[in-house]
C-alpha cells in the first residue's frame, strides 16, 4: 500500500497538468455500420502521465483508444463523428496524413506482435520509414536509446540480430514498447498490454509505464482495476460505449460520483 | 526498335529516381529547414514512375499506330485491285513481310510488292524513330517538371503510393481483361463464320446446330466449287458426351467410394498414403496419359475386343473414356472428400444415436447433406472432361460418326478444334473459323456448368455456416 | 433402419433384441456395413493400380531409352570420301561422306560386297553413324589417310534388335562333317544326319502355327461384323506354305518367312537355309565363307532364329551382320548423351530433348516473369485494397471462371489475340508463355490470397502502429511473410504451366525444330508437345524416346512438387 500512497501524493500535484491537455476529445462518436459503439465521448487527457481507461468488456473503450491514432480507419465499415485535437491539431482533418499522425501516436497492443525480424530491425523500423536517423551510427544510437528506455537494453545487447519472436512475452511486449517509442512519440496507447503475460513479466511492464509517465502521454485501457490503480494519475470509466466518469484515479476508487461506477469498482458486475 | 525504347526507358527512369531522390535530400539537408513530409527515396520513385506511366502509354498507343500507318503506306503502294481484294491482299503482304524481315523473296514478289515492302520499310522505321523521340521528349519533360516541383511539403509517398494502388487495380483487372478477351476473340470469329458474306461454305446458325454430318474438309473443296455443307455439330456433341459420360462412370463411383473411405474410414496412415496417391494422379500431365491411352489401354482393349470376337475401333471412345475417367477420380475425390468433411458432425451424433451403423450413416445422414456438394463436384468433372483436349487428342478417332456404340471411334469438339488450328490456317477459310465456333460452345457450356456449381456450393456452404 | 420389422405373432410392443431374428438382422446389417467398407478400399485399390500401371508402363517402355548401341569399328579414312574438295579446308572437311567410310568398314569386317549388303549395312548404322568421326577428322585433317577407331552410332532398328526387340538366336554344334559347296551366292550344305533334329522342329513349329492360325481364323469367321470377317482374307494367305510344311513327308523341307530361320554357321560364314532335309541344307550365303572346305564335326554350327522373318523388323541378314558385329565384341551399351544434348530429329536415335527442354525453360520463364509480379499484385489488391463493391465481384467471378476453363480456350485467346491481332511470331516461347500466365494466374492469385490471409493481422497492426502507411504495413512486413506461401502456390502453378499442351498446339509451338532454340522469339517447341509429336511417329524408337521424354517430364515435376512441400513445410510457421 505503500506505492499506494505515493500514487496518490503525486496525482495530487499533477492534477493541474490536466488544465493544458494534450489530447482533447470532444463528444466523439464510432459507428460499426448502423452500430454506434461510442456515444459523444468527451475528455481532457493530460500532458504527461498515465490516465486509464477501464469498464466492462465492449464497452467502447478500446474503440475509443483506437479512434486517437485513427486505427478504426483499417475497418471499412466504421465511421467516426466528433472531434478530437493533440496539441491543438484536429487529427480526423482531411489534410492530415494519418501516417504522420501516428508517428505522433505510438501503439501498443494487446498480444506482444514483434515483427519476425531481429530485434533491432523491430526498433529501427520506425524511425528508418519517419527518415528520423541520418546515418547508420544515429539509427544504432536511436536503437539503444529506446532499448534502454524500455528498461530491455542489458537483456537483450547481446543478440540484437536474433529474432524478436524468440523473446519471452514480457520481453516482446517491451519490446513493442521499445518500437513505439523510438519514433519519439508525443502520446502512446496501450491496449490492455498486460493481458497476455503473466503476473512477474506484468509488474516489470507496469514499472517501465511508471519510468516512462515523466517523458510521455500514456493512455493506457485495462479490464484490470488493481493494475489502473497502481499506474494510472487519472481514470476514466466506459460503459456501454459512454464515458461515465473521468478524474483522478484516486477519487474514482475511493469517491466515485456515479453509481455505475461505484458497481463496477466494488466488483457488481463486469 | 523495342529494345531500344525500353532501354531508354530503363535509363531515364533510373535517372530521374536518382536526381529526384537527391534533390529531395537536398531540400532536407541543412538545419533549420523545414522537414521532409516524405523520405527522399519516395520522391525518386514518383517521379520515376510517372516517366515510366508515360513512357509505357506513348509505346502501348504509339506502336499500333506506327505498324498502322506503315500498313497502309504499304497498301498506298499495291495495284488497286490487289489492295482491294483481301485474299490478295493478305498473300501480298506475306510476301511483303517475308522481304522486310530480310528473308529471301519468294516467287510472288511482283515489283509493286516489292515498292510496298520498301514504303513499309520506311514508314515503320521512321514511325519507330519518332515514336522513340516523343517518349524520350515525354519522360524528360516529366522527370524536369517532376523534380522541380519538389517541395518539402509535397507528399510523394501518398502520391506514390497511388500510383502503386492503380497499378494493383491494373493487375487485378487483367482477369476481367482475359474474360473480355476470350469472349471478343471467339465471337469475333464465330460471327464472320455464320454471317461474313466473304466466306464460302459456311453452314447456317441452324444447320451447324442441328445437323448430322460433320468433315470440315469437304468445305476446303467448296472453294472449288463443290459447294457442299458439312459443319453438323451434332457428332461432336454426341462424341464428347459419349466420351464423358464413359469418363464419370468410371471416375464418379471411384472418385466418390475413395472420397467416403477417407472421409469416414480410413486411418490417418492410410490417409498418408492414399492422399499422395490421388495427388499424384492430379499431377500428371494428360499428354502423358494420351500417350498411354493411345499406347496401352487402347491396344489392350482393342485385343481382348478381338478375343471376345467384337469389332473394337483401334481409336475406341472407350480407351479414350476409361483413362479420362483416371484423370478425374482424384478431381471428384478431392472435392467430395471436403463436402462429407464439412457436413457437421452432429448429424452423425445424431444418426449413431439412433443405433445406427457407420455405413447406415454414412448412406442415410451424410451423404444426403453433403448431396449439393457432390452434384456440384461432378458437374465440375463433367466440365473438365469437356474441355480435356490432350487425351481425346491422341486417344479418340478423327471421324465423325454419330454413335452411342462406345466401342466404335468418336470425335470431340476439342479433338476437332485442334485439327483444324494445327497446320496451315486460313483465317477466310469457313473450316478454320469453325473452330472458333467450337470454341465459343466449349466455352459457354463449361462456362455455365461452373457457374451452376459454384452457385450450389455457395449455397451449401450458407446452410452449414 | 428405423422401420424395425415387427414379426407377426410377437408382441407390438415390445423387441425382443435377442431374438434369432432380431441378431439374424443385425448380422445382415454388419455384412452390408462391412461390404459398404469394402467398397471404399475397392475403390482405392482399383485407383493405386490405375497410377502403378501407368507408371511401370512409361517405365517399362521409356527406360531402355535411356541406353544406346554403338559400334566400335577401324576405319580408314581416305582422302576422296573425308576431302571432297582435296584442299583441307574445314568446309570441304565437313561434307566429307564419313558415314560411307564406316559403312565401307563395316563391309570389310563382314567381307560382304554388293547392292543387297550395302542396303542392309546402311540400315544397321545410324545417317550419323560418322558423326563422331567427323568431328575427329575435322579437328585434327592429319588423321586422313591413317585408320582411325571411331564410334558408330547404330541405326534404331539396330540398337532394338541388341535390346531384345528382335529374336532368340539358338546354336547347336553340327555332329558330323559338313561341306559346303562354294564360298557364297547359293550354297548347298551336306553334313549327313546333321539336320534332322531341325527338319523336325521346323515341321513341329509350322504345325503349331498352323493351329494357332486356323483358331484366330476360325475366331474372325465367326464374327457377325463384316469387318471382322475381312480380317480373315489376309491370314489365309500364309496358309498354303504352312500347311506344306506341317504335313510335308518328302526329304526336302522348304522354310517360310512365319516360321523360324534356319541358318548354317561355317567357315567363317553364315548360309540362309531356304530347302532342309536331314542330311544336306541348301540356302544363300549372307556371309560369304571363307572357304569351300569340309569343316570337321563340332567347329561348325546349326543357328536357329526362333522368331519368324515376318513377325520382326530386322530380317535374316541384319539378324546375321548384327549378331556376327556382337560376337565380335565391338558392341558397346553406353548411357544416350545424345537423347540429352540434341534437338529433334526424324531419325529416332539422333532425336533428344534438349531442345524442347530449352523451348519450356524459355516458355516457362516468361510464364513467371508475367504471372508472378501480376498475380501477387492482384492477390494484394483483393485482400487488402478492395473495397466491396460491384467491380470486386466482378473481378473475383472472373477468376472463379477462368480457374475452370479449358486450356484449349486459352489457347484460341493466344492465336487470336496475340498472333492475329497483335502480330506475335507463332511458334515463339514468348507467346507461349503470355498464354500459359494467362491459364495460371488464377491459380496463383488464389494460393497468393490464401497466403496473405494467413498472415496474422496483428503483424500488420504493428507496423500501422509505428506510422506505416497501409502500403508500407504490407510490402514491408505482410508480404515477406506470406511469401512461402506464395512461392508453393506459384511453383504447383508452374508445374501445371509445365505439363500444359493444349494452348502450345494452338500457337504453333508444334512444328518440327531440329535447332535449339536461343531466344525468346524463336521457333520452338515444349517438353509436353515433343512427347506429343514423338507419340505420333510410327516408328517403335520413337514410342521409347516418346516414353523417355515422359520419364523426364514427370521427374522434373516430382522435383517441382517436392520443392512446394519442403517450402511448404520448411516455412510452416505457427501463429
Amino acid at each position: 500500500m505503500d506505492m499506494m500512497t505515493a500514487h496518490q501524493t503525486r496525482s495530487l500535484t499533477e492534477a493541474a497538468s490536466a488544465a493544458n491537455p494534450k489530447v482533447v476529445a470532444r463528444e466523439v462518436e464510432v459507428y460499426y455500420g448502423e452500430k454506434r459503439a461510442l456515444n459523444k465521448v468527451s475528455v481532457d487527457v493530460p500532458d504527461r502521465g498515465v490516465m486509464a481507461f477501464i469498464g466492462p468488456s465492449g464497452c467502447g473503450k478500446s474503440t475509443f483508444l483506437r479512434c486517437i491514432n485513427r486505427m478504426n480507419d483499417t475497418i471499412s465499415t466504421c465511421r467516426v463523428t466528433g472531434k478530437i485535437t493533440i496539441e491543438d491539431q484536429d487529427i480526423y482533418d482531411p489534410e492530415l496524413d494519418v501516417v504522420q499522425l501516428r508517428a505522433r501516436v505510438g501503439m501498443v497492443f494487446q498480444k506482444p506482435n514483434p515483427f519476425p525480424k531481429s530485434i533491432f530491425e523491430n526498433v529501427a523500423y520506425g524511425p528508418r520509414i519517419h527518415g528520423l536517423a541520418k546515418s547508420k551510427a544515429d539509427l544504432e544510437v536511436l536503437v539503444q536509446d529506446s532499448l534502454q528506455k524500455a528498461s530491455l537494453w542489458n537483456e537483450v545487447k547481446d543478440r540484437l540480430h536474433e529474432s524478436g519472436t524468440g523473446l519471452s512475452g514480457g520481453q516482446q511486449q517491451r519490446l513493442c514498447i521499445a518500437r513505439a517509442i523510438a519514433v519519439s512519440p508525443d502520446v502512446i496507447l496501450m491496449d490492455e498490454p498486460c493481458s497476455a503475460l503473466d503476473p512477474i513479466a506484468t509488474a516489470r511492464v507496469e514499472e517501465l509505464i511508471d519510468e516512462l509517465r515523466n517523458n510521455f502521454c500514456i493512455i493506457i485501457v485495462t479490464h484490470s482495476m488493481q493494475q489502473a490503480a497502481r499506474v494510472s494519475q487519472r481514470t476514466a470509466f466506459f460503459h456501454l460505449g459512454t464515458l461515465v466518469e473521468e478524474g483522478a484515479t484516486q477519487t474514482i476508487f475511493t469517491n466515485p460520483t456515479d453509481q455505475r461506477t461505484q458497481d463496477y469498482i466494488t466488483g457488481r458486475f463486469g | 526498335m523495342a529494345g531500344i525504347y525500353f532501354v531508354t526507358l530503363a535509363v531515364l527512369t533510373a535517372s530521374a529516381f536518382l536526381m529526384a531522390r537527391s534533390r529531395a535530400a537536398s531540400l532536407a539537408g541543412g538545419r533549420g529547414k523545414e522537414a521532409l513530409h516524405s523520405l527522399p527515396i519516395y520522391h525518386g520513385m514518383f517521379v520515376a514512375s510517372g516517366v515510366v506511366a508515360v513512357m509505357l502509354l506513348i509505346f502501348i498507343f504509339g506502336a499500333p499506330l506506327v505498324s498502322h500507318l506503315a500498313h497502309s503506306s504499304a497498301v498506298s503502294q499495291l495495284p488497286a485491285d490487289v489492295a482491294a481484294d483481301r485474299l490478295k491482299s493478305s498473300t501480298a503482304f506475306r510476301e511483303i513481310f517475308r522481304i522486310v524481315a530480310g528473308e529471301a523473296a519468294g516467287p510472288q514478289a511482283t515489283d509493286a510488292i516489292r515498292n510496298a515492302a520498301e514504303a513499309y520499310r520506311s514508314t515503320y522505321a521512321s514511325g519507330n524513330w519518332a515514336l522513340l523521340a516523343t517518349g524520350f521528349a515525354a519522360a524528360l519533360g516529366m522527370l524536369l517538371f517532376g523534380t522541380t516541383r519538389i517541395t518539402t511539403s509535397f507528399r510523394a509517398r501518398n502520391m506514390f503510393e497511388k500510383f502503386v494502388k492503380v497499378v494493383l487495380v491494373i493487375c487485378a483487372a487483367i482477369a476481367i481483361l482475359t474474360t473480355i478477351g476470350i469472349v471478343l476473340s471467339v465471337l469475333n470469329e464465330t460471327y464472320r463464320f455464320f454471317f461474313d458474306p466473304d466466306i464460302k461454305g459456311k453452314p447456317t446458325v441452324l444447320g451447324f446446330l442441328f445437323g448430322t454430318e460433320w468433315n470440315p474438309q469437304a468445305a476446303m473443296r467448296a472453294d472449288q466449287g463443290d459447294i457442299q455443307s458439312s459443319f453438323g455439330f451434332l457428332p461432336l456433341l454426341t462424341g464428347t458426351l459419349l466420351i464423358t459420360a464413359i469418363a464419370i462412370a468410371v471416375a464418379g463411383p471411384l472418385g466418390l467410394f475413395s472420397a467416403i473411405y477417407l472421409a469416414e474410414y480410413a486411418t490417418p496412415r492410410i490417409r498418408s498414403v492414399a492422399k499422395p496417391i490421388l495427388e499424384i494422379l492430379a499431377g500428371i500431365p494428360t499428354v502423358v496419359l494420351g500417350f498411354f491411352a493411345a499406347l496401352t489401354v487402347a491396344p489392350l482393349i482393342r485385343g481382348s475386343g478381338e478375343w471376345l470376337g467384337l469389332d473394337v475401333a483401334s481409336e475406341s471412345a472407350l480407351a479414350a473414356g476409361l483413362v479420362m475417367g483416371m484423370m478425374i477420380i482424384p478431381f471428384i475425390s478431392s472435392l467430395s472428400d471436403d463436402v462429407i468433411n464439412a457436413v457437421p458432425q452432429s448429424l452423425r451424433d445424431g444418426a449413431y444415436a439412433l443405433g445406427a451403423t457407420k455405413s447406415e450413416t454414412i448412406r442415410r445422414v451424410v451423404l444426403p447433406a453433403a448431396l449439393p456438394g457432390i452434384v456440384s463436384a461432378f458437374m465440375l468433372a463433367i466440365s473438365r472432361a469437356i474441355g480435356e483436349t490432350m487425351i481425346v487428342v491422341m486417344a479418340a478417332g478423327l471421324a465423325a460418326n454419330l454413335t452411342a456404340n462406345p466401342l466404335e471411334a468418336v470425335t470431340t469438339i476439342t479433338v476437332q478444334i485442334k485439327t483444324i488450328l494445327v497446320g496451315d490456317q486460313e483465317f477466310d477459310s469457313a473450316k478454320t473459323l469453325a473452330a472458333f465456333a467450337l470454341g465459343l460452345v466449349l466455352f459457354f457450356v463449361t462456362l455455365a456448368l461452373n457457374f451452376i456449381a459454384l452457385r450450389i456450393v455457395q449455397r451449401y456452404r450458407e446452410q452449414y455456416d | 433402419m428405423t422401420d424395425v420389422s415387427v414379426l407377426p405373432g410377437s408382441h407390438p410392443t415390445r423387441r425382443d433384441l435377442t431374438s434369432e431374428d432380431a441378431r439374424a438382422r443385425v448380422r445382415r446389417r454388419y455384412r452390408s456395413e462391412a461390404r459398404f467398407r469394402w467398397y471404399g478400399i475397392a475403390a482405392l485399390v482399383v485407383t493405386t493400380i490405375f497410377l502403378v500401371t501407368l507408371i511401370a508402363d512409361i517405365l517399362i517402355k521409356g527406360l531402355p531409352a535411356f541406353t544406346q548401341h554403338s559400334l566400335s569399328i577401324d576405319v580408314p579414312v581416305t582422302a576422296e570420301m573425308a576431302d571432297p574438295e582435296g584442299n583441307r579446308s574445314e568446309q570441304s572437311l565437313r561434307s566429307g561422306d564419313y558415314t560411307g567410310l564406316v559403312r565401307n568398314a563395316v563391309k570389310a569386317e563382314l567381307g560382304v560386297d554388293g547392292r543387297v549388303a550395302t542396303g542392309h549395312i546402311s540400315k544397321i548404322l545410324s545417317t550419323g553413324a560418322g558423326d563422331a568421326l567427323r568431328r575427329a577428322v575435322v579437328a585434327d585433317p592429319s588423321l586422313i589417310g591413317q585408320t582411325v577407331k571411331t564410334t558408330a552410332l547404330l541405326s534404331d532398328d539396330a540398337d532394338l534388335y541388341y535390346k531384345g526387340v528382335g529374336t532368340v538366336i539358338e546354336r547347336a554344334d553340327g555332329a558330323a562333317a559338313a561341306k559346303p559347296s562354294d564360298v557364297k551366292g547359293e550354297i548347298t550344305v551336306t553334313a549327313p544326319g546333321a539336320f534332322a533334329a531341325e527338319v523336325a522342329s521346323l515341321r513341329e513349329r509350322a504345325a503349331t502355327t498352323l493351329k494357332e492360325l486356323e483358331a484366330q481364323i476360325a475366331l474372325y469367321d465367326g464374327s457377325s461384323d463384316q469387318a471382322v470377317r475381312d480380317r480373315a482374307t489376309p491370314l489365309k494367305e500364309q496358309l498354303p506354305p504352312l500347311q506344306a510344311i506341317a504335313a510335308n513327308a518328302a526329304a526336302e523341307l522348304p522354310l517360310d518367312p512365319h516360321i523360324s530361320s534356319f541358318l548354317v554357321a561355317i567357315n567363317g560364314g553364315i548360309v540362309k537355309v531356304s530347302k532342309l532335309s536331314g542330311d544336306v541344307a541348301t540356302g544363300t550365303a549372307l556371309i560369304p565363307l571363307k572357304t569351300a572346305d569340309a569343316a570337321a564335326a563340332g567347329t561348325w554350327q546349326r543357328v536357329t532364329y526362333v522368331t519368324p522373318e515376318a513377325d520382326r523388323k530386322v530380317d535374316d541378314s541384319k539378324v546375321a551382320f548384327l549378331d556376327r558385329v556382337q560376337t565380335d565384341g565391338n558392341v558397346s551399351r553406353g548411357l544416350n548423351t545424345l537423347f540429352f544434348t540434341s534437338g529433334d530429329s526424324r531419325e529416332p536415335e539422333m532425336a533428344g530433348i534438349r531442345g524442347a527442354l530449352v523451348g519450356s525453360i524459355l516458355t516457362l520463364a516468361v510464364t513467371l516473369a508475367l504471372c508472378l509480379p501480376i498475380g501477387v499484385m492482384a492477390a494484394i489488391y483483393l485482400e487488402e485494397f478492395a473495397s466491396k463493391n460491384w467491380f470486386t465481384d466482378l473481378i473475383e467471378i472472373n477468376i472463379n471462371n477462368l480457374a475452370a476453363v479449358p486450356s484449349i480456350v486459352f489457347g484460341l485467346l493466344g492465336l487470336a489475340v496475340f498472333l492475329n491481332f497483335f502480330g506475335l511470331p507463332r511458334s515463339a516461347p514468348v507467346v507461349g508463355g503470355l498464354v500459359l500466365a494467362l491459364l495460371v494466374l488464377p491459380t496463383i492469385i488464389i494460393a497468393s490470397r490464401a497466403a496473405l490471409r494467413a498472415v496474422p493481422p496483428s503483424i500488420k497492426e504493428a507496423a500501422l502502429g509505428v506510422g506505416a502507411s497501409h502500403q508500407q504495413a504490407i510490402f514491408h512486413h505482410v508480404l515477406p511473410l506470406a511469401m512461402p506461401g506464395i512461392m508453393t502456390g506459384t511453383i504447383i502453378g508452374m508445374a501445371h504451366a509445365l505439363g500444359e499442351t493444349a494452348p502450345l498446339l494452338m500457337i504453333g509451338m508444334v512444328a518440327f525444330i531440329v535447332d535449339i532454340p536461343g531466344g525468346f522469339t524463336d521457333s520452338a517447341t515444349a517438353l509436353p508437345v515433343q512427347i506429343y509429336l514423338w507419340s505420333d511417329l510410327p516408328e517403335a524408337a520413337f514410342k521409347q524416346k516418346t516414353a523417355a521424354a515422359i520419364i523426364v517430364l514427370l521427374m522434373v515435376l516430382f522435383v517441382m512438387n517436392g520443392l512446394a512441400i519442403w517450402l511448404r513445410k520448411r516455412f510452416e510457421r505457427r501463429w
